[in-house]
This record gives C-alpha cells, structure tokens and sequence, in this order.
C-alpha cells in the first residue's frame, strides 16, 4: 500500500520477485501505514494470532500420543500427563490456550464492538470474523469431547441433541452425526478428525480477515477515516511489532500462571472422571466460553425456538454492520451508544453466569431477561440509536488541530482513556 | 497505559468470575494446610511415604489406581522411595502376567514396569462386593472432585451420626462432606489404624492428610516441576517484558506520540 512500487535491491531478489513477489508482500507488511493512535485494546488481533499458532502446534504435539478410541482415549490423555516428556505441559497450554483464546477473541470481538470497527469498508472483515469465532467454537467444543470424561460425553449429548430440534429430519441428524444411536467410538473418531480440521480451515480465515484488513486499513479509537501514509500513521514495523510483542508478554504471563499454578481452575472437575453413559453428572455445563449462548438456549422454553435464537445470537453479530445505523464509528464520540454499549457488556456477562447455575427460578428469570436484552440492543436499539443520537463531533484527523476547536485530540484521548 | 490497566483489571474479574461459578455449589470444607499449595509448593516426602502406606493398607482393598506403575514410586517429585524399595514394594504383589508358552495365564511377583494391583478383575465384581457402588479410581481422585483434596480431607473425617428423623439404608453411612450426604463406604480410617514406620502417630487427621497428599501426587506426578517451571517461566517473562517496555518507548520517542 505504499506509494512508490517496491524494487528488491539485490539481483536474484529482483529475479526472485519478479517471479513470486514474497518480498514485496513482507515490504508490504512491515510498511504497512497503521493509525498511531491505537491503544492497547488494538493489540489482540496479534494476541490471537499468537494462540492460534499455539494450538496448532501443541495440538499437533498431543495428536502424536492421544488415541481417538472411546476405550483408550482417557488413559491416553492420562498417559500424556504423566509418561510423555513435558505432555503435562504440553496438554495444559493446550487446554488453558483454548480458554485464553476464547478471552482474546471476547476482548477483540467488543474492541470493534466499542470503536465501531464493523462498519463501511470493514463489513467483511467483520463477517470473516464471525466465521472464525463460530468455527473456534465447534473447534473447542469438540476438542473437549476428545479426552473422554464424563463432562466430554454429556456435553457432546446434549449439544448434538439440539439438531434433534429440526422438524421432521431432526431425530435422523442426530443419529447421522452421532454415526450410532447414541454418543459413542464413532462420534469420538469423527470429532477428533474435524478438530483436527478446522484449525486450518481458521487459519486459512486469518489469512483472508487479515487480506482484507489491508485493504482499507485498521479503524482506530478516533474511528475517522486517515490518509494512509501521513502524519496520522506510523509503519507496521518497528512501532506497531514492538507494542504488540509487549502486550503479548503481558498476555503470556496471565496464560502463564493459569498453566503452572490452576491448570483445572477453568475446566469441570467431573471431565477427570472417565465417560460414562449410564451416570448423568448433576449438572452439565459447557466450557466458561460458551456459556452466554448456553444461558440463552436454555431460557426459551421450547426447545426449537431455543436452538433458533441460539443460532440467532451469533446470526445478528453477522448483520451488525446494516443494524447499526449510525454514520459515526467510534462510541468516543457517540454519548449515548456508549451507555447502551457498557449495559451489553453487562448483559453478555450476566448471561454467562446464568448459564453457569441451574436453569431454575430466578435464574431463569435473570436468563429470560438478558436474553430479550440481548436482542433489543441488536435489533431495536441500535438501529434507532443511529438516527436519534446526537453525536460529538468528529476531529479532522488524528494529530491536525480540529474544525471549531473542539474535541481537540488531547482531550479526545483524556475521554478516550477514562472509558 | 490506563487501558492497560483496565485490560489487567478485566482479566483479574474474569479469574475471579471463573472460581466463583466453580465454587458455586461448595460447601465450607475442612482445611489444613497442604504444603504442595502456593507458587514454590512441593510435596512432604514423608507424608507421601505415609501416605502410600495408608493407601496400599487401607484403601487399596477396594480402590484401584491404575494409572500408576510402581515405578512411578522412586521418581523424582514423588515418595521418592529408593530404587530398591520400590522393587520390593513391587514384588509383594501378585501380577498376573501370560499367556506362557503352554497359553495359559500365571502370576509372577510385580516389577517396577507394572501398573499397580488392581483389587478387582473387573467393575462388576467390584460392584458385587460392595453393595453396588463401584470404588471410584484413584488414579485421578484429587483432580476428579469439586473442592480436590479439600473434599477428600473432610469426606475421610466426614463420618457422623445421622441427624435425628434420617434413617439409613444397611450399608449405607452419613458423611457430612459427601455430596447428598450418603456415602456407601464405611468409616475407613480410625486412630492407630496404621503403624507409621517412622514413629509419626497415627491420628485419624494426620492418616486423612498423608493419604490425601498421595492422592495429589498420584493426580499430579509433574507437580513440583510444574510450579519450579513455572516461576523461571514468570520470572523470565517479567524480565523480559521489562526490557521490551523500555525499547517500545525508545522506539515510540522517534515520534511525537504516545504509546
């Protein structure tokens, strides 16, 4: 995206670049004008990145020593605890990476939440997103059926059950899915290929979310279009490398201690218990990162409708970018967005809580109404947010002084920071 | 930099959160303190060596562990006993091993290579001998329970009259700890029920946390190398972190902005 053509200077360089321009690609990427201005929330993107090469790694590593088999998978999974060199170390990043994942991507998905990210030219990045995020679910959701304890057995019951909802077909899916008349060897050995799969499928997305946000660039808090190179960016390289390799640290310490001093803190300690079918646990819960979802499957009291605003959740994150009718991105300059937007936060949290206790009496209750809120924030109140809202105004760029003198960019940022 | 602080202050809300839900259903359990707890945390040697013993005399009439080899008993991070203990301690039990060249199954004594003896041949005749409850495995009892070894110490000393008006079943015992409160294992440990060969006295308490501490070793092999590991880890990362700080801000100085 530089102005002037990129010409390797050595000989074969030029040769080789003529043919397959890899240098011009990595030229591109440490060039690449990015908004000075991007706070620390802007460093997940690079997070992610980061954890997804580790779960492919580790779990090309655990592949090696774990049997798909509904008799051996436990032992072996115990057999990498205890026998493989480091397996223990191995499976617990594993497993802790997954839910460190899962909390980066929730820190991402609300950053472009909050400034707005979403909107015209970003749409597919967005949706690219949204297809990552879901694909990252079913990844994990089937990636703690494989070691074979009993949260493993129950969890992919209950959730393969959820396509026994469909009319007519739906007792036939679940069986097709299952490859048997109930979770069994068959299911584990198919779970296992696809959570094999679908890592590569998300990196391929990464590819294409990354492609695609190259094209008009990264927003930014300001959330006000740039001209890419100028004052108001800085180049990828070293600025942007350097902030993000500091705040990976960051991250990296907190994954650290979860893998060395609770490995177990965020998982069920039923799933150390070996399948069984004949013993339901008392509760089953899914894993802390699906338990929004989880809270408002089990609020709707019919079990198709459930399944369909289950769906629906993650179905109007994909339409956001035409239910937010707002011109304006960033909420730093959208006063009451910003109030709706702090109670979604809230909302979405509460939800994962609820999801986490006994479907029951003022539980349900609690679930009943985040649920419906959930949705009234996405379907009425943005979109009339749009046209009601009166908006600050926007600043001319990131560093140049502002027409009418106000919000200057200090306090821009003073407000920015204070959130 | 505020922002940074708010993103530590999120991540320390959702850690908080996230016990909180697994904690939910938790009643107070007893305490005492576990010297495997804590960033430098490692196992008592001796309370292991106890432990086992309570183990192999008390439980293991009806428990097995088969995920343990009684190699694993003179590893480093464990009981630690010596190579040649551990070969004794191997060879007092009955392994059945086979088919020989006639094709038929014999029992040998146990060597370091074995998993340890399991009390039952299989969960049925478990089953059948002790009222149909099925021993749990205790391979990974401590990882296995909401509360870990806090759990198992207060089941183990849990054992109490029923409150007046609950009538119990035959062979079936009132535990305070135990989830529903019925437990079908009779009281198994009692004061000088063991005799600890290095003269410590054999209290209900201290069996209770010796056996208890094993069942976290047994759970846990790596765990005193987890928590070393894990403090050079942290330690390197802070360092680190510390120098990639200051080269940011040397870097950002280049241009009027902050970072």
């Amino acid at each position: 995206m530089s102005d002037q053509e990129y010409v390797p200077k050595s000989k074969f360089g030029k040769w080789f670049n003529d043919r397959l321009p890899l240098l011009s690609l990595a030229n591109h990427l440490t060039d690449y004008p990015t908004p000075k201005n991007l706070n620390y929330w802007w460093t997940f993107g690079g997070i992610l990145t980061f954890c997804l090469i580790t779960q492919i790694v580790t779990g090309l590593t655990l592949a090696m020593h774990y049997i798909a088999h509904s008799d051996l998978a436990f032992g072996s999974v115990e057999h990498i605890m205890r026998d493989v060199n480091y397996g223990w170390l191995i499976r617990y990043v594993h497993a802790n990476g997954a839910s460190m994942f899962f909390l980066a991507v929730y820190i991402h998905i609300f950053r472009a939440l909050y400034y707005g990210s979403y909107k015209a030219p970003r749409e597919v990045i967005w949706i690219i997103g949204m297809i990552i995020y879901f694909l990252m679910m079913a990844t994990a959701f089937m990636g703690y059926v494989l070691p074979w304890g009993q949260m493993s057995f129950w969890g992919a019951t209950v959730i393969t059950n959820l396509f026994s909802a469909i009319p007519f077909v739906g007792e036939g899916i679940v069986s097709w899915l299952w490859g048997g008349f109930a979770v069994d060897n068959p299911t584990l050995t198919r779970f296992y290929s696809l959570h094999y799969l679908l890592p590569f499928l998300i990196l391929g997305l990464v590819v294409l979310h990354i492609w695609a946000l190259h094209v008009p660039g990264n927003n930014n808090p300001i959330g006000i279009n740039i001209k890419k190179p100028s004052k108001d960016t800085v180049p990828f390289h070293p600025y942007i490398v350097i902030k993000d390799a500091f705040a990976l640290l960051m991250f990296l310490i907190v994954f650290a201690f979860f893998v060395f001093y609770s490995p177990n803190i965020l998982g069920h300690a039923d799933n150390y218990i070996e399948a069984n079918p004949m013993v339901t646990p008392a509760h089953i819960v899914p894993e802390w990162y699906l338990l929004p979802f989880y809270a408002i499957l089990r609020s709707v009291p019919d079990k198709l409708f459930g399944v369909i605003a289950m769906f629906a959740a993650i179905f109007v994150l994909v339409i956001l970018p035409w239910l937010d009718t707002s011109k304006i991105r960033s909420a730093v300059f959208r006063p009451l967005y910003k109030q709706f937007y702090w109670i979604l936060v809230i909302d979405v949290l509460v939800l994962g809580y609820v999801g986490a206790m006994p479907a029951e009496g003022l539980y349900l209750l609690i679930a009943r109404v985040a649920t419906a809120y959930y949705f009234l924030h996405f379907l009425i109140i943005l979109p009339v947010l749009g046209y009601k809202e009166k908006t600050i105004p926007l600043p001319l760029s990131i560093t140049e002084p502002v027409l009418g003198g106000f919000p200057n960019p200090s306090t821009v940022k003073k407000k920015e920071s204070l959130n | 930099m505020k922002n940074f602080f708010k993103i530590i202050y999120l991540f320390s809300l959702i850690i908080i959160g996230a016990s909180q839900v697994n904690s939910a259903e938790k009643v107070e359990f007893l305490k005492t303190d576990w010297s495997f707890k804590g960033l430098f945390g490692k196992f008592d040697r001796g309370s292991l060596q106890r432990g086992y013993q309570v183990y192999t005399e008390v439980c293991a009439s009806c428990h097995s562990m088969k995920y343990l080899s009684y190699r694993n008993l003179s590893e480093k991070g464990g009981p630690e006993f010596s190579i040649d203990q551990a070969k004794a301690i191997a060879a007092s039990f009955d392994i059945t091993d086979g088919p020989n060249e006639d094709g038929e199954m014999f029992t040998r004594p146990g060597k370091l290579s074995d998993k340890f003896a399991m009390p039952y041949a299989n969960e049925k005749e478990a089953q059948a001998a002790n009222g149909g409850a099925y021993p749990p495995d205790m391979s990974v009892l401590a990882k296995a329970r909401g509360g870990g070894v806090d759990y198992l110490y207060s089941v183990l000393l849990g054992y109490e009259d029923p409150p007046s008006g609950i009538t119990l079943d035959d062979g079936v015992y009132y535990n305070k700890y135990m989830y529903g409160n019925n437990i079908k294992m009779a009281k198994p440990l009692d004061d000088g029920l063991v005799e600890y060969s290095d003269g410590t006295e054999a209290t209900e308490e201290q069996m209770a946390k010796d056996v208890v501490t094993f069942l976290m070793w047994a759970a846990e092999p790596h765990l005193e190398t987890r928590h070393r590991m894990g403090f050079k880890a942290i330690v390197y990362l802070i360092i680190l972190s510390i120098l990639v700080y200051f080269s940011m801000k040397k870097i950002w100085s280049r241009i009027e902005s902050e970072v």
